[in-house]
């Protein structure tokens, strides 16, 4: 007999989707099917029962050949590595629960390191933005119950967040959104013709790499002040229609993603979409979130938040804090060898950053721990496998418009596999002994 | 004045802070004492006379103290970092925040500056020889007074984002910049030799860029008023002068509205 497991988090996006169902063998050891997840959603939890995952660390030797070790080796090794180090990496964090990013930033704290997430690589720039001129922003509640007006400005949720425009943005029939999809106008900025924008009522195909100069022309054209004929490839009337649109609305909401935190521009599109987003507030209501990628991105800001004061990049080097992406951004780091090892954890660089970066993770003492086989571990000095983060194991997480779900534990860990956070206190405590404080 | 040598001997693993290297911290210190401050390697703490040989000794104020940097300090942060008064001249190269917070006296860098140079400068001068990173002359993270006094010259090109939040103080690059010249700048003064690109003058409230060069883009809240002789930097022409950013919010003095300013050479 097989059980059905409810409400159960999936650990795959932002979004968080909290209504999956999973089946389970009565002896809670196997997944058989996931019901209401997006494809990559029930591919995260089917994962977790590959016949060939990895169980026991395995350590690669000089010339490049892989042995097993026992988990106190590989705890000792990871301790020995960060505790001897003048400036650890620590890096990742986005795919695990809050629970084990704490005791991160506190060996971190340790360890004089460089705590840094994924959102160096993505939404970082939405951060340092955010810091330069803050954020109005709600939840997807709010969205789902009052957006009429909807923006999705260099991001594809389509693709990237399958359930993100049927659960909250565009379909669902909210308290004051009765006529769901057909009371909401969609507005897609992109310059390719993604399947998102194929649903859009306006598509603005805009130049590459134009979206501040698109930006600040819907402020202008809020203002009422005249523009030049074309902006970043778009004839005047549609920007002017546009912003008329978004004027037109009762709650309009800016959703953006790596089509413009990463683009030419970066932080400063973000400021931009801010400030267009304060001036819509003088004419209805408006608001603006970020797409954030990994289910517990906004977690590990929000815990570094509480913990340091600062959202990611946080260089722990000299006894206090201090941020400075550019500076204390992983990849920056990297490139100018101002680290000399690196720590990953829920997360995978080896397949993000730059190779420049990853030849450089592969020249140093390093540690990777993760559930799976990825180009990072095939990198690193030392992989550790863990247990996966809700499936295996449950804790806290965050969505991307920063509201906590509890995220559930559906099976068993294979026997014997550590969690993050254990792995994290093993290594720890061995630190503390190793640096003589109680 | 009294001249301070600091002559590298031995390059860092990774790289050095060094915010004692200026005339403040140096004034009235033997090189002994001088060998002895603190510099950070990561989480170590070891001193300047590791890395540096020192010779000569500060003069009894900042003012009367000269620092001349030999060999190659592109590995070393912070020179210059807050200094008040007197001279830092570095022969080779600087790592990030070269006179960074700069309130007075005179920098010269015979070579490069990596990026944050002169961010949160108050006043004093500040000569880069060859190319000055991103960032030159722009606010810390979050803070909203970028650079707001002094003179920076670069005879290179500059990276992007120079003078971000400025509202004070002037930029001169004699070559080329980077995208994003003044964003949210609230005053000051920045001129550019060679040709810009675009997103010059973004979100900009108040302030001057000249360019000498083109132009990529225009930003679309600038809106071209007239043509005007100027001489700028020693040098007569005719610009044509932008106001702007039309999407941002504008100050009033006597019932005008006060805009930012591009001018553009013909």
């Amino acid at each position: 007999m097989a059980k059905i497991v409810t409400d159960v988090v999936c650990p795959f996006c932002g979004t968080l989707c909290d209504d999956l169902e999973v089946k389970v063998t009565d002896d809670d050891k196997q997944i058989l099917e996931v019901y209401n997840a997006c494809v990559i959603g029930t591919e995260k939890f089917l994962h977790s029962q590959a016949k060939d995952r990895l169980k026991v660390p395995m350590k690669q030797d000089e010339e490049g050949n892989w042995s097993e070790v026992s988990i106190n080796e590989a705890v000792e090794y990871t301790a020995q590595m960060l505790a001897k180090a003048k400036k650890p990496l620590m890096y990742g964090w986005s795919s695990t629960n809050c629970e084990a990013q704490s005791i991160g930033g506190e060996i971190a704290e340790l360890c004089g390191a460089v705590v840094d997430n994924t959102a160096t690589v993505c939404h970082g720039t939405t951060l340092i933005a955010v810091q330069d001129v803050g954020v109005p922003s709600c939840t997807l509640g709010e969205v789902k119950n009052r957006a009429d007006r909807i923006i999705f400005w260099g991001c594809n949720p389509a693709h990237a967040h399958p359930r993100h425009m049927s659960r909250y943005s565009i379909f669902p029939r909210g308290f004051f959104t009765g006529k769901g999809h057909k009371a909401r106008k969609m507005i897609v900025v992109d310059p390719r013709t993604t399947d998102t924008a194929k649903m859009a009522d306006i598509h603005m195909q805009l130049e590459q790499g134009r979206d501040y100069e698109l930006l600040s022309a819907l402020r202008v054209a809020l203002r009422g002040a005249p523009l030049p004929e074309k902006v970043a490839g778009i004839p005047r009337e549609t920007i002017i229609d546009a912003a008329e649109t978004l004027k037109s609305g009762r709650f309009v909401v800016i959703f953006f993603g790596m089509g413009v935190t990463q683009s030419l521009s970066k932080n400063h599109n973000i400021d931009i979409a801010i400030m267009l987003t304060k001036d819509l507030n003088e004419h209805t209501k408006a608001a603006i979130m970020p797409m954030r990628g990994h289910y517990n991105v906004t977690g590990s800001g929000e815990v570094l938040g509480w913990q340091f004061g600062y959202p990611f990049s946080v260089d722990l080097s000299r006894g206090f804090a201090r941020y400075n992406p550019g500076d204390s951004s992983s990849n920056d780091l990297l490139r100018r060898d101002e680290v000399d090892a690196v720590f990953v954890l829920g997360s995978d660089p080896g397949a993000h950053f730059p190779i420049s970066s990853v030849k450089k993770i592969a020249n140093l003492p390093s540690v990777c721990v993760d559930p799976h086989y990825t180009p990072t571990t095939a990198v690193c000095k030392l992989h550790m496998p863990v247990a996966f983060v809700g499936v295996e194991v449950g804790g806290c997480t965050y969505r991307m418009d920063a509201v906590p779900i509890h995220a559930r534990k559906v099976v068993d860990a294979p026997e014997g596999m550590l969690t993050d956070e254990e792995f994290l206190k093993m290594v720890l405590k061995r630190i503390k002994e190793i640096k003589g404080v109680a | 004045m009294e001249t301070v040598t600091l002559t590298i001997k031995k390059q860092p693993d990774l790289r050095l802070e060094a915010e004692k290297i200026t005339p403040d911290a140096f004034a009235g210190k033997s090189a002994a004492e001088i060998a002895d401050l603190p510099v950070f390697e990561g989480r170590e703490t070891a001193k300047l006379g590791t890395y540096f040989d020192v010779a000569g000794k500060g003069g009894a104020t900042a003012a009367e103290t000269k620092i001349v940097i030999k060999g190659d300090a592109s590995r070393v942060k912070y020179i210059g970092m807050k200094m008040t008064a007197g001279e830092v001249l570095i022969e080779g190269s600087a790592d990030m925040y070269a006179g960074a917070w700069m309130e007075g006296g005179k920098l010269v860098v015979k070579g490069d500056v990596d990026a944050f140079a002169g961010t949160g400068m108050k006043g004093g001068i500040f000569e880069i020889g060859g190319n000055a990173g991103n960032y030159l002359g722009a606010a810390y993270r979050g803070d909203w007074r970028g650079m707001q006094g002094g003179t920076i010259r670069v005879k290179g090109n500059a990276g992007s984002d120079i003078g971000y939040f400025m509202n004070g103080g002037t930029i001169i690059v004699e070559g080329d910049a980077d995208v994003h010249v003044a964003t949210h700048a609230e005053g000051g003064t920045i001129i550019i030799k060679g040709n810009g690109k675009s997103k010059i003058g973004g979100q900009m409230v108040k302030g001057d860029i000249y360019v000498f060069g083109t132009i990529d883009v225009m930003m679309p809240g600038f809106v071209y008023r007239k043509d005007v002789d100027l001489e700028v930097d020693g040098t007569r022409a005719t610009f044509a002068l932008y106001e702007g950013d039309m999407g941002e919010r504008h100050g009033k003095r006597k019932g005008e509205v006060i805009y930012g300013k591009i001018y553009q050479k013909y």
